[in-house]
């Protein structure tokens, strides 16, 4: 366990100091109110300072940037959050986000350069990626030598924005055995979030999307579940306990798992 | 003389009968919204990969390599094709046989092609007929979509036989100076024409079926799911470029955000000049879609890759990605011929409901499976959100909970009910 506390920079902080950070953090509605979520925060956090990035997080002048309501079709209310997002955006000069979710990732670099919004966008997965590649985070290879690992592809990262690997390079840099579901990378299949599905009710039929998954995940009799999506990992940890599975098959984020790796 | 008479009078009822088809769809395309292209470059690209390529068809390696080889076979077949119509019309035999190389390769190949494509369809009806594919049923599976795949094959298989029958006579006519090369049918010849039958006839009545089948097959394939063989290509050319995850923006929505987000405007009264109909958001009937959307549908071969991969179709929900565009192709076919006439035409039915169920469209994860399956690009997940959209801002009927999770975003910037305040909540354990 880290002895130090970790300080988060905060935009607004460092901009009345007259700095700017490289990259800005978006964390996410998930990241910062998300119980389970919050902790996969935490984990990109120690990464980012165990990698000396410079990084900066919005904190409470983040707001949703409509994705949600988007996908449910509210397009008035997407780009209402937009405008403002983009206006807070400005004021800091952000031209950088990372951020952890794939749904969050897709919009800001798809979606928001129709409104004007430009931006280089990185998914914390080619993040990590990157970090391990220039050989500022190594695994310790001993951690998960024992452990199997399946990754679930988000459909706003794979298929959505064709991202494969690069969540499969960071489970790669553990050393862990390394499992594939059938449907896996542009074959892969939904955990039964998206579409803003995550905020309702699932329509009438006789299974849950994320029961398919679940079992399929666990059919491949990995020690471990990993994704790279908040909603996701809500899905797919739903699933596991449904199952009641949770003793045997844990469901972690790439970036809990490389933090676990370095003793973060 | 006859001859030629009686084949360019059959020409002509073909070009006259497909001219009023397509004449017809085009009105019903005038209908539709704009649907931007450009790049084309990258739509070149696409078009040989995925189209000509057929790299999506082999997502499913098995029958897709059967569908290709269908395909590709098509196309050099298609050149002997023209070479009859030429023949027909000018009273020639075999006129592109001075094309020397080329000619024998169309030949060869079209040969090859021919008995492979009857055992290629011998497969797709024996599927058909006797194996339960669970992509070939669902509710927008009726008997007109099942007797469409029906006919097709066996029209395609007669084409095939008939062909087979012109290469083997005419073979059979000239022994020692055909022109053109024919490996599988001069290797048959011997086999099968040992008793002395009649070379002339059958090769005549070889040549008409063949000619004729191919004009009746023309006029067919626009009023079924085949006419994929005309549009796939063209809708592949012109598919969707941006990544699967983009859905495409609503100007008309910027605008009225700009004015709302404009201290000076947000509170003024209405313009004076507001349109008589201001125009809808989203998609409620057919009037309302692109004409990509249209060629989409009307590019659909109804193979159901699409719903074989929707996680809500697999998990028992009503939503079939298929279904959506069977629906819209009918719908058209229903309200088109109306609307292209008078625009303000309403039969009393939509697309949204009469068709298409609200159940249907709050069913998808957007995780465009469907998208990324179809061997002709076809974009579902923009079209059922273009009807979420119609939905949500023109009847404000999102199910409850969306409803919910809309306040919440208005009143603390996030779904779920918490205070912006606690935002940061999250770092305090670090």
């Amino acid at each position: 366990m880290q002895t130090n506390k970790i300080v988060v920079p905060l935009m607004s902080e460092m901009s009345a100091r007259g700095e700017a950070p490289e990259y800005l953090f978006w964390v996410g509605c998930a990241g910062a109110f998300d119980e389970r979520y919050q902790k996969v925060t935490r984990a990109f956090i120690k990464l980012l300072h165990h990698a000396g990035v410079s990084y900066a997080v919005l904190g409470t002048e983040e707001t949703c940037n409509g994705d949600p309501a988007r996908r449910a079709g509210n397009e008035m209310l997407f780009q209402m959050q937009a405008n403002m997002v983009m206006e807070t955006f400005r004021n800091y000069a952000i031209k950088k986000i990372v951020t952890c979710c794939p749904h969050c990732f897709n919009i800001f670099k798809n979606e928001y350069s129709d409104l004007g919004g430009f931006y280089e966008v990185i998914h914390h997965s080619q993040f990590l990626k990157q970090l391990v590649d220039e050989g500022k985070i190594e695994a310790d290879p001993e951690i998960f030598n024992d452990k199997s690992i399946v990754f679930h592809d988000p459909c706003y990262l794979g298929r959505g924005n064709q991202e494969y690997d690069a969540p499969r390079n960071v489970i790669a840099a553990l050393k862990a055995k390394t499992i594939e579901m059938p449907r896996n990378k542009s074959n892969g299949l939904c955990c039964g979030a998206g579409g803003a599905q995550m905020f309702k009710e699932a329509e009438p039929g006789n299974k849950e999307v994320n029961t398919e998954r679940t079992e399929e995940a666990l059919a491949t009799g990995a020690d471990i579940v990993a994704t790279a999506c908040p909603f996701c990992m809500t899905m797919l940890t739903d699933g596991i306990k449904f199952k009641n599975k949770e003793e045997e098959v844990k469901n972690y984020d790439i970036a809990e798992l490389l933090a676990m790796g370095l003793g973060l | 003389m006859t001859r030629q008479i009686a084949f360019i009078i059959a020409l002509l009822i073909t070009l006259g009968i497909f001219t009023y088809t397509i004449s017809r769809l085009v009105s019903y395309f005038r209908i539709t919204k704009a649907f931007p292209v450009g790049q084309w470059g990258k739509r070149v690209a696409v078009m040989l990969r995925v189209a000509i390529g057929q790299t999506k068809i082999f997502r499913f390696p098995f029958i897709g390599l059967v569908h290709a080889l269908v395909f590709w076979g098509f196309m050099v077949i298609t050149l002997g094709s023209i070479e009859m119509v030429i023949d027909g019309v000018f009273g020639l035999d075999r006129s592109m046989s001075s094309t020397g190389w080329f000619y024998d390769f169309v030949m060869a190949s079209g040969d090859i092609m021919a008995y492979v494509i009857i055992i290629a369809m011998l497969i797709f009806l024996f599927r058909r007929l006797f194996m339960t594919i669970r992509r070939f049923k669902g509710i927008e599976m009726q008997l007109k979509s099942k007797l469409d795949a029906i006919i097709a094959l066996c029209i395609i298989f007669m084409l095939m036989l008939s062909l087979a029958g012109i290469n083997l006579t005419y073979i059979q006519l000239h022994p020692t100076n055909y022109s053109g090369v024919f490996p599988i049918s001069a290797l048959l010849v011997p086999q099968l024409f040992t008793l002395g039958t009649q070379p002339f006839m059958l090769h005549e009545v070889s040549w008409w079926t063949h000619i004729l089948l191919i004009f009746l097959f023309a006029n067919i394939l626009p009023y079924s799911k085949h006419f994929h063989v005309f549009t796939s290509v063209p809708n592949v050319f012109l598919s969707r470029l941006e990544p699967l995850g983009y859905l495409p923006n609503m100007e008309n929505v910027m605008a009225e955000v700009k004015l709302m987000m404009n201290p000076e405007t947000a509170f003024a009264p209405p313009a004076e000049e507001v349109p008589a109909v201001p125009a809808r958001f989203g998609v409620k009937d057919v009037e309302d879609v692109t004409w990509k959307n249209y060629l989409d549908a009307l590019a659909c071969t109804e193979c159901g890759r699409c719903t074989s991969v929707c996680p809500a179709n697999i998990t028992g929900k009503l939503l079939s990605p298929r279904k959506i565009f069977v629906d819209l192709r009918a719908r058209m076919k229903e309200k088109g011929p109306g609307l292209s006439k008078d625009s303000n035409y309403d039969d009393g039915k939509a697309l949204l409901r009469d068709y298409i169920t609200p159940e249907e469209l709050w069913a998808c994860t957007t995780c465009n499976a469907c998208a990324q399956e179809c061997p002709i690009n076809i974009n579902h997940p923009t079209l059922i959100l273009d009807m979420r959209r119609y939905l949500v801002m023109e009847e404000a009927a999102a199910p409850p909970a969306l409803n919910t999770m809309f306040t919440n975003i208005e009143n603390n910037g996030a779904p779920w009910q918490f205070p912006a305040e606690d935002r940061m909540k999250w770092a305090e354990s670090l």
